[in-house]
């Protein structure tokens, strides 16, 4: 049943949309219906507003003991990011080694399987984040070093 | 406003307690505490019960009506409340019960607090524990409340320089002083290095920076200072009571390594009882994680912004130092069932300002402060108790 | 073909981070790793990581390949993503990437299915819907997460990725297609029956009758239906199973060598499937320069073969493709783990829990 929960926040969980108090130009992500600043004033006028594609980690931890259903990722990264206009989210960070992570580094959202809901249930997507750019890795591919590769699968 | 008394106390071990239900737990706290009032079971006109989750951990709901049933108050039909807020449901409880009295409303309140973990298992108990955070923007990305608090531990790290050492010294302290309490989950004290080379949890936090998983139920008996003073009772005196809000999610907060609520909480109690931290003698402050002692102590104002981390290395907190905190063990040593925490504190406190508390007695104290926090920090409780001499 | 380019106009890829080596499984099911990588001219495989799956990268590479486009999500008028590894038997792919990108709710959508080819099967179904003016711009994605039995010859290979193209037509298209033709057959080499965790294959029978019957014959037809000649290609990019196959027929079709190589990933990260193809494509694209001319043949078991005959326009030029993005990036950037995470990832592990 969550996956109808879930289904009315697809534009947040899949496309980060937040939602700005055209009062006072806060950005709220999760989006919030009530500025928490302008209150009142600000019912009926939220405006949605997308989140900017980079941020930096404000803090980080990897979980050793996993939440329920995350068992099998352990150990995972989560992190609080900041986006433009001081927006703060929390989430996994991802698709780098652990030790890699630092405050300050700069992230970008990526769209990832979050949880499922067993092997028959609805599976729900959102974000996590990854490095914003990709560091070309000390190699230790068995093709030798640097990009390698071009022409080894032609011999023969 | 009526000025409201507790007249009598009373906990369970603390532990895992295979053999005793929720009801059984709720049962003998509350006895303990009426018999230690002096009171019969139609004195009490209310029931007020701090419970986190009992419909997850027993299958449970209506808790109230639970323990109004097996403690002989439903067939009086006696008034039952649950209240919750995650970790700080008993100190709102409290909150319930002072105002019950205050008010006028009622004149003899039982206010308890219980919780029965250990019926599930680990896994589900954290998982339970875990929906006192944001289930949809900080669990379902695989947050659990170790991992919210790891977050803050490492940010105050990054802002103030504190140190595995420092958060590792409440986890020592406050199992030094369990030592002394027989009623404490743990009464083994534990070394920096214990804490430092335990299984890492969620980093920079081990299991020792961690409360348990608890059994538990702890209970006060209020009524008005003029009872109390019939009952021929010493009144411990509820002076302020405190109570503030704030955002769900930890990355809501204006700041990751303040918890408002508290600073909230803690400036309205002292406001109402026209004191300041410095007439606080004892106190007990939520010690979830080892750094929200540290945190806890910064928002309370005994530690400057950032310093918190100094003050268990430096002994500030200890038994004979400046302000001792957590002389019962705290969350971690005495332990944490999240429904009656915030009552066990009041327990304690009790003891302390009555002279009752063998073995960690904080000489001369006069006045007491519990910290009772839900979450990461969205619900706080503040309660200033003074004994009157 | 009529006065109307139809064409790419822009495209994007996803390819894990993870690889497991050829000689790492190869020490597992106790085979000779280096004769078994010489054999089949694979080293190592993509492999996704427990929170990636067919939506999610098809997610990722239909983001870059808007954001590289320019366009409004709202242009595009269907969507169709081509794999044999779905997360869901029913709830199509499509409709996830299409929520995902904004592409909801006025448009056409479904999934294909074809073995390795599904994703340009997408590619036709698009330019016939663009040729006709039925819609706008159409997004053609070809993903896998494919899946080899343990020990299995398929295991050394079978691995994960990506391959989203924008198609439409006018100014903007960067790449032309000018001929596409398609041969089909009923051949039993390589296929899964429904509720089967594995695919099942014809062992020696995959090869000539199957894979090269089908891609040579692909191959020849469409260059007598453009008149063409291996040296009007300057690139030819053909379905990789393994690291021999494309090469072998490439040359069975008067291909030099290094016409094949730019577009020859397996090598490194295995055989993506349905993304096999368009991640080939892209790899040739990224480096592509205004007039050079592309043959394309994919193939997927079953049997049939897509052939596009593709020349790069002068759009290209100003079309951008930084670092971050290119093919040859995102398989440098890896990280190389054992069978055991391999088999963690993959799924591959009975947990024994209700």
């Amino acid at each position: 049943m969550t996956g109808v929960r879930f289904w009315r926040e697809f534009d947040t969980r899949y496309r980060m949309l937040a939602s700005k108090c055209p009062i006072c130009g806060f950005v709220y992500f999760p989006p919030r219906d009530v500025c928490r600043k302008c209150r009142r004033a600000s019912v009926g006028r939220m405006q949605r507003v997308p989140l900017s594609r980079r941020g930096r980690v404000l803090t980080h931890t990897v979980v050793h003991q996993a939440q329920t259903g995350f068992e099998d990722q352990v150990p995972y990264v989560l992190a609080i990011v900041e986006f433009e206009g001081g927006v703060t989210v929390v989430g996994q960070v991802v698709d780098c080694d652990e030790c890699d992570v630092s405050i300050g580094m700069e992230v970008k959202p990526v769209f990832r399987r979050i949880r499922e809901e067993g092997d028959a249930g609805v599976i729900h997507y959102g974000y996590k984040f990854a490095p914003a750019c990709f560091p070309v890795c000390a190699t230790d591919a068995p093709w030798g070093a640097g990009k390698g590769g071009e022409g080894d699968g032609g011999a023969g | 406003m009526r000025d409201v008394a507790i007249v009598g106390a009373g906990m369970t071990q603390f532990g895992e307690l295979w053999e005793r239900s929720l009801q059984d737990i709720g049962l003998e706290s509350g006895m303990l505490a009426l018999m230690d009032a002096g009171l019969e079971t139609e004195d009490i006109d209310a029931l007020f019960l701090g419970n986190m989750s009992a419909g997850r951990f027993i299958s449970q709901e209506h808790i109230g009506a639970l323990i109004a049933d097996h403690s002989g108050l439903a067939d009086r039909g006696v008034p039952a409340t649950r209240v919750e807020a995650g970790g700080a449901s008993g100190g709102l409880a409290l909150r319930q019960g002072y105002l019950a009295v205050a008010s006028g409303m009622h004149d003899v309140v039982m206010v308890g607090g219980a919780e029965k973990m250990t019926d599930v298992s680990d896994q589900e108990a954290e998982e339970t524990t875990s929906m006192a955070a944001d289930q949809e923007w900080e669990v379902f990305f695989g947050a659990t409340l170790a991992s919210l608090y790891a977050l803050m531990a490492r940010r105050h790290m990054h802002l103030h320089g504190t140190t595995p050492e420092q958060l590792a010294a409440v986890a020592v302290k406050n199992h030094a002083h369990g030592a002394a309490n027989p009623k404490a989950q743990f009464r083994s004290k534990v070394t920096i290095a214990d804490v430092l080379a335990a299984t890492r949890v969620s980093e920079p936090l081990g299991v020792l920076d961690c409360a348990p998983l608890s059994d538990g139920g702890a209970a006060v008996v209020l009524t008005t200072v003029d009872r109390a003073l019939e009952l021929g009772k010493r009144p411990v005196v509820v002076r302020g009571s405190g109570q503030a809000s704030d955002t769900l999610a930890l990355h809501d907060r204006w700041d990751l390594t303040v918890q408002r609520a508290t600073r909230l909480a803690s400036e309205r109690a002292l406001k109402q009882a026209g004191m300041s931290l410095g007439d606080v003698d004892v106190a007990e402050v939520n010690d979830a994680f080892t750094i929200a002692e540290v945190i806890a102590l910064e928002d309370l104002g005994l530690a400057k912004a950032g310093e918190g981390g100094r003050c268990a290395p430096e002994g500030r907190t200890a038994l004979g130092g400046e302000l001792p905190v957590n002389t019962s063990g705290g969350l971690k040593a005495r332990g944490a069932p999240p429904g009656a925490t915030g009552i066990a504190q009041v327990v304690e406190l009790y003891d302390q300002l009555l002279g009752r508390a063998r073995g960690r007695q904080v000489e001369g104290a006069r006045v007491g402060l519990a910290h009772n926090l839900g979450g990461t920090g969205a619900t706080a409780t503040v309660h200033v108790l003074e004994v009157v001499r | 073909m009529g006065s109307m380019d139809v064409g790419f106009l822009s495209y994007g890829i996803w390819i894990p981070r993870h690889r497991i080596a050829a000689e790492e499984i190869a020490r597992v099911w106790g085979r000779d790793g280096a004769a078994m990588s010489a054999g089949l001219g694979v080293h190592s495989k993509s492999v996704p990581s427990v929170d990636e799956d067919v939506v999610t990268m098809s997610v990722e590479a239909a983001d870059m390949a808007l954001r590289r486009a320019h366009i409004p999500p709202t242009d595009i008028g269907a969507v169709y993503v081509g794999s044999e590894s779905h997360p869901y038997a029913v709830k199509p792919t499509a409709t996830v990437v299409a929520e995902a990108i904004g592409a909801t709710p006025d448009l056409m959508a479904a999934d294909f299915e074809f073995a390795c080819k599904a994703g340009t099967a997408a590619f036709q179904t698009c330019m016939g819907l663009v040729r006709a003016g039925m819609v706008k711009v159409g997004l053609a994605i070809g993903a896998d997460t494919s899946q080899g039995a343990p020990g299995d010859a398929l295991e050394y290979a079978a691995s994960a990725g990506a391959g989203a193209y924008l198609i439409g037509s006018g100014d903007g298209v960067i790449a032309r297609i000018d001929h596409t033709l398609s041969y089909t057959t009923d051949t039993p080499d390589f296929w899964r029956r429904e509720g089967q965790a594995y695919p099942s294959h014809g062992g020696r029978f995959t090869g000539v009758p199957a894979y090269f019957k089908h891609v040579v014959t692909t191959g020849k037809k469409m260059m007598e239906r453009a008149g063409t000649t291996p040296e009007d290609y300057d690139h030819v990019v053909l379905h990789q199973p393994n690291g021999k196959f494309p090469v072998r027929a490439a040359k069975m079709l008067g291909f030099t060598p290094e016409k094949v190589e730019r577009g020859l990933l397996c090598p490194r990260i295995g055989n993506t499937y349905s993304a096999a193809v368009p991640l080939g494509l892209a790899s040739v694209l990224d480096r592509a320069a205004p007039g050079e001319r592309v043959l394309v043949v994919s193939y997927g078991s079953g049997a049939g073969s897509d052939a596009f005959d593709i020349t790069v326009t002068d759009a290209m030029a100003a079309y951008a493709r930084p670092p971050d993005d290119l093919v040859e990036t995102r398989i440098a950037y890896h990280k190389f783990i054992d069978y055991a995470t391999y088999a963690k990832f993959r799924g591959k592990i009975a947990m024994g829990r209700g």
